[in-house]
């Protein structure tokens, strides 16, 4: 049985402009232990599929429609003490902005050990020794010192560590990472991936790596999904997903990379802007920045699976042929 | 806010409140009106054992003492540096008194409205919707009259005494409280660490309690303590007409109106010297209050 298995989710917000479908028929499955990379640029519904499951959709947005099952639980629909209870304890987050995330005003211990009591009844000495456990976990030095401090006391890539370590407090079977390393520079980027990997595989985490980064998705995650526009237009291993894109857009995405391009060269980009979601066209999002596109994709485009569960959704996938 | 980049583990008592005392040493006014704040609280706390005289004592009174100028000395021996009154009250004891009086009123009115404001502010921003709306409309109702109206009026319909006069002006102050504390409640509302607190599955009570509402004290801090000075100030006006605490426990306010009569005779002292303690009072929590809104406010952080 996966983890997590959403079907067809929608997650719509009301605007002066009309309804947003930020989300649409979006179906993703974790297994336990796996590490999915969500890949998508600013606005295609990445970080709202995140929110979704984690039940933080605030007014005016909401699930329209759809299923999200997670260990069996169904969590559209669920009420807010059933989501509250999962948060933190099966389920945990790590946002994107370190310096952000932590509370200012409360002391690091404080913010760690009411992390605990909120679905524990342990006592603060039992929850103090948890939290310098996870500090240590997460490769911070002197956890008593660095427990006792305040959150302007630690460097960016220090807080991050603290953010991943209170997701780990209660020991998840799901966390859900927002662009936990976009904030950070790339020397502290690297380490904490490294972390996070090694803390994967030694607790049997599974994690959703949301990230607009093709290169931190191809050394950490195990399979992949690229959003657009609210949708999932290719998903499959790292592997089928980077050496043989079948959607076009994941191969502007990959060309756009500026290591796969010569020195000196123009960098590739792709041309055109994001579409707005309101009143979103029929037919395919992408087909107005596509090279490949023609009538057809003015009909919403079929999903198609290739050989292992290499999903696509468009009229004329990338086959050996154009490529 | 000063980013402290990395900082070497040693360098533990770097405390947010550390930082602040620091910050607001940096100017010298400030520490100036936080010395006079600091006199005259001990004096006002310790009042019956620095004044000379029980200004509330009337057995201690002589009628030939009245209307004496500063310094004269009394039929016992006992010099009124600041002269005495027509009761033949000391000016000083009973400033020292009167001082007393208007801090508590304004210092307990401040407090509570204080608190009923925050909350309030607070909630209407936490929960949205109907209540919000309502509820910001009432104070809006209640800024748009005068302040000295609603007082004037609650006087008349309470009656008067220390507790109506803390009434009334708890009842005029709440409405400011509240709208600073909603637009401070609004703004550290959206911010990710109120997100990532419900993200962990911390309780409701618990992100209002602990997460949002302080962070949401600064600015109000800063509003309490202008506040203060402006609760005392109407409490004197209130007690200048007449309106504001009975005459046998004279608060600043009633001291000046006391001496009115006197003023164009030349009996300067009675109304002026406790003018200029109210006035000193006024600017000391003034003083401190700009200092607090520097240090706290993050758009001026140096």
């Amino acid at each position: 049985m996966s983890l997590l298995e959403i079907t067809s989710l929608r997650t719509e917000f009301s605007t002066r402009q009309g309804l947003l479908p930020a989300v649409d028929d979006v179906s993703l499955r974790v297994q336990p232990g796996e590490i999915l990379g969500l890949v998508g640029e600013s606005g295609s519904g990445k970080s709202v599929t995140g929110f979704s499951i984690l039940g933080l959709i605030d007014a005016p947005g909401k699930i329209a429609q759809g299923s999200i099952l997670f260990e069996g639980t169904e969590l559209v629909g669920a009420s807010d003490e059933t989501l509250r209870q999962l948060r933190g304890d099966r389920l945990a987050m790590i946002f994107q902005d370190p310096m952000m995330t932590l509370n200012p005003v409360l002391r690091v211990d404080t913010q760690m050990i009411e992390t605990i009591q909120a679905h524990r009844s342990m006592s603060s000495e039992e929850a103090r020794a948890r939290c310098r456990e996870v500090l240590v976990q997460v490769g911070i030095a002197s956890p008593d010192e660095r427990l006792k401090q305040y959150p302007h006391q630690f460097s960016g890539g220090m807080r991050q560590r603290v953010a991943i370590a209170i997701a780990l407090l209660l020991r998840p079977a799901l966390i859900i990472a927002d662009e936990p390393t976009t904030a950070l520079d790339v020397t502290v980027q690297g380490q904490i991936l490294f972390e996070m990997q090694r803390l994967t595989r030694e607790t049997g985490t599974a994690l959703i790596w949301i990230t607009h980064d093709l290169a931190v998705v191809a050394g950490l995650a195990q399979r992949v999904a690229v959003m657009y526009a609210g949708r999932i237009v290719e998903s499959g291993t790292v592997q089928q997903v980077l050496n043989t894109p079948l959607h076009p857009y994941t191969r502007g995405l990959l060309d756009s990379v500026p290591a796969n391009s010569e020195r000196g060269q123009r960098l590739h980009q792709i041309p055109g802007m994001t579409p707005s979601l309101v009143n979103r066209p029929k037919g395919c999002a992408f087909r107005n920045r596509c090279s490949y596109a023609q009538a057809d994709c003015e009909t919403d485009p079929p999903v198609q699976n290739f050989e292992h569960e290499h999903m696509v959704r468009c009229v004329r996938p990338l086959t050996e042929v154009k490529r | 806010m000063t980013t402290t980049p990395l900082l070497p583990v040693q360098l533990v008592d770097e405390t947010p409140w550390r930082q602040f005392v620091r910050d607001f040493m940096q100017s010298r006014i400030a520490l100036c009106g936080l010395a006079l704040l600091v006199t005259v609280l001990f004096l006002a706390l310790f009042a019956p054992w620095i004044a000379p005289q029980n200004p509330y004592d009337l057995a201690k009174l002589d009628l030939m003492d009245s209307k004496l100028a500063p310094g004269a000395q009394s039929m016992m021996g006992s010099t009124f540096w600041l002269g005495t009154d027509g009761m033949g009250r000391d000016m000083l004891s009973a400033i020292l008194y009167g001082l007393r009086v208007s801090l508590l009123v304004g210092v307990v009115s401040g407090v509570i409205a204080l608190a009923i404001g925050a909350s309030l502010g607070v909630s209407a921003a936490f929960f949205g919707g109907r209540y919000e709306q309502i509820l910001m409309r009432i104070v809006d109702i209640q800024l748009g009259f005068p302040a000295i109206l609603v007082a004037l009026i609650l006087i008349a319909v309470l009656g008067s005494g220390v507790e109506k006069v803390i009434m009334a002006l708890i009842t005029v102050q709440w409405a400011y409280y509240a709208r600073t504390a909603r637009s401070a409640a609004l703004v550290e509302r959206n911010k990710e660490y109120m997100e990532a607190a419900r993200g962990l599955g911390l309780p409701t009570w618990r992100v209002l309690l602990k997460h949002l509402i302080p962070n949401t004290l600064p600015p109000l801090i800063v509003v309490g303590t202008v506040q203060v000075a402006h609760a005392i100030a109407l409490e004197a006006t209130l007690s200048f007409l007449g309106l504001g605490l009975p005459i046998t426990e004279p608060s600043l306010g009633l001291l000046i109106a006391n001496g009115y009569e006197y003023m164009l005779s030349g009996k300067y002292w009675i109304s002026v010297y406790p003018g200029v303690a109210l006035l000193l009072t006024i600017v000391a929590i003034n003083l401190v209050g700009d200092q607090l809104r520097d240090v706290l406010n993050p758009r001026l952080a140096r």
